[in-house]
């Protein structure tokens, strides 16, 4: 077996994919107990090299929120021609903030508060036809 | 050893076609010199610093051969400010006695292109359309309107206020003035800010020349001390830009930290300052920075916008000279263009936009990626 898959991930050790239930991957301090995203080796908070991988939740809450309104420049890599996309950070309860973008773009539907889920979906091809997944939080309980 | 700026010079800023950036921090040099009343050959030292501009030391291709001390300096936004930093504390120590700080920049149009490995950050936050600097003013000033209570109204404010003061500066680049309206109704950019609520990257330079104090009146008829020159980077759990992910528990952003180490350094506080200038990346940055740097409490800046408390007749004018989004934003001059504007306001030589006080104490901020702030207090 040596087919090309037709979805790879954006980058390897972000988040778990695939999976039934995927997960960003963030790493805790031995020491402190402070959870980072992504994964460091050193904790930001009181310098120990001791930290370990662990699953973050994949709820959360959302903190604040933008709209990219303008096509970012290169190394940008979303979709042409350019699309606007929301931007946000999702609270993870007792872990960590997580910035991500969200999978709408409409001022209307995000609010500062709201329960956030997390969905790893496609988000660019590459030169071989390939679908580039990338995670992204979703407004809960919405299609 | 207290430490006088005894000379100032702007070249103006905004586009200056056929006119490289070295070529403009030159000029702005050459200002700052001939206000001084000294040649170049008198300056012992510079720091000085430019983004896109080129290497700051260069300038001696074009000022002279001297053979001075020149380090150059950069810092993002705050290469400015650590120029002066870096001055302030030449002098200070007693190794020199005058010196320059410049800086200069030449932008190509649009927003600033971001490399994210130069910020410690792996490609795929780049290729996310996550690295802009845009996304996170909106974020924050969108948090902070929710959690204070901050209008739409008071971000078209602020913008307003500055392309009024801009149109009165001879040295600005947006000199149009545009009103409250062109700002509420310019295009959605980065929601909650629009368009004419940025400022853009530009061009422009900025000189000064600083000395002993004791020796300030033999250059200047009215030399302006500086009292404090601070630099603070940001601390774990501070809320910055380019930052995949957020502590859960805030701590105060380096702009509090470099405020509050300036006050203690001058023995000034908030309310002793008649003028400042501060960071208006976009109009949140300028809102939240009223508060960082101890002007008003969180979500007074409501009222302080409607009164129009922050206006040249205001009771505390802020970016009189119409700040970044009237001049544009050439990284390694704004700091500089800062200081040039309290020095002048505090000379009484501010022409149209001369706030109508006596002027004792000028206050300057800047803030930048990826959480860097500079701040300094100037007195008469």
């Amino acid at each position: 077996m040596s087919s090309i898959p037709d979805q790879i991930p954006l980058v390897e050790g972000l988040f778990s994919w695939p999976s039934a239930n995927p997960c960003l991957w963030g790493s805790r301090c031995k020491a402190c107990g402070t959870v980072d995203f992504p994964t460091h080796s050193c904790c930001p908070n009181c310098f120990s090299n001791a930290t370990e991988v662990i699953p973050l939740s994949h709820r959360g809450t959302l903190w604040t929120w933008t709209i990219q309104g303008f096509p970012p420049k290169a190394p940008y890599l979303g979709p042409q021609p350019f699309e606007h996309y929301g931007v946000g950070y999702v609270e993870l309860k007792n872990q960590v903030i997580v910035e991500a973008r969200l999978t709408t773009a409409d001022p209307e539907k995000l609010r500062i508060g709201m329960p956030m889920e997390l969905v790893i979906e496609p988000f660019a091809r590459n030169a071989a036809g390939q679908a580039l997944m990338m995670y992204a939080f979703k407004p809960e309980g919405v299609n | 050893m207290d430490v006088a700026i005894v000379g100032v010079g702007l070249h103006p800023f905004g586009r200056t076609p056929g006119k490289s950036g070295l070529e403009q921090g030159a000029f702005a040099v050459q200002k700052a010199l001939a206000d001084a009343g000294l040649s170049w050959q008198q300056i012992q030292f510079a720091y000085g610093g430019s983004t896109d501009g080129g290497n700051a030391d260069s300038l001696v291709n074009h000022l002279g051969l001297t053979g001075l001390q020149f380090v150059n300096v950069a810092n993002g936004c705050a290469t400015g400010g650590s120029a002066l930093l870096s001055a302030y504390m030449a002098i200070k120590s007693g190794e020199f006695d005058i010196g320059l700080a410049v800086g200069f920049d030449k932008h190509p149009p649009g927003a600033f292109e971001v490399n994210p490995a130069e910020w410690g950050l792996d490609p795929w936050y780049g290729e996310a359309g996550l690295c802009l600097t845009t996304q996170f003013f909106a974020m924050k000033i969108q948090k902070y309107m929710h959690q204070f209570g901050i209008s739409d109204a008071a971000l078209s404010r602020v913008a307003a206020k500055n392309y009024r003061n801009g149109s009165l500066n001879p040295y600005a680049w947006r000199k149009q003035g545009l009103t409250f309206d062109d700002v509420a109704n310019s295009p959605m950019i980065s929601h909650p800010l629009r368009k004419y609520m940025f400022c853009s990257p530009a061009e422009g330079g900025a000189a000064l020349i600083l000395c002993r104090e004791d020796k300030a009146h033999q250059f200047s008829q009215r030399p302006v001390f500086l009292k404090a020159a601070t630099v603070r980077t940001r601390r774990f759990g501070s809320f910055e830009v380019f930052s995949p992910s957020q502590a859960l528990k805030q701590t105060p952003s380096p702009t509090v930290d470099a405020s509050l180490a300036a006050y203690e350094m001058a023995g000034v506080g908030p309310e002793d300052i008649d003028i400042a200038q501060l960071q208006d990346t976009e109009s949140g940055a300028e809102v939240m920075h009223m508060a960082e740097n101890g002007f008003c409490k969180d979500g007074d800046q409501e009222r302080w916008l409607a009164e129009g408390r922050t206006e040249i007749q205001g009771a505390l004018p802020i970016n009189t000279d119409g700040g970044c989004m009237a001049n544009g934003e050439p990284i390694g001059a704004s700091g500089l263009r800062q200081v040039y504007e309290i020095c002048v306001q505090l000379r009484g030589e501010a022409g149209k936009r001369q706030v109508p006080k006596t002027l004792k104490t000028g206050y300057s901020h800047v803030y930048g990626a990826p959480g860097v702030s500079a701040v300094t207090i100037l007195q008469r």
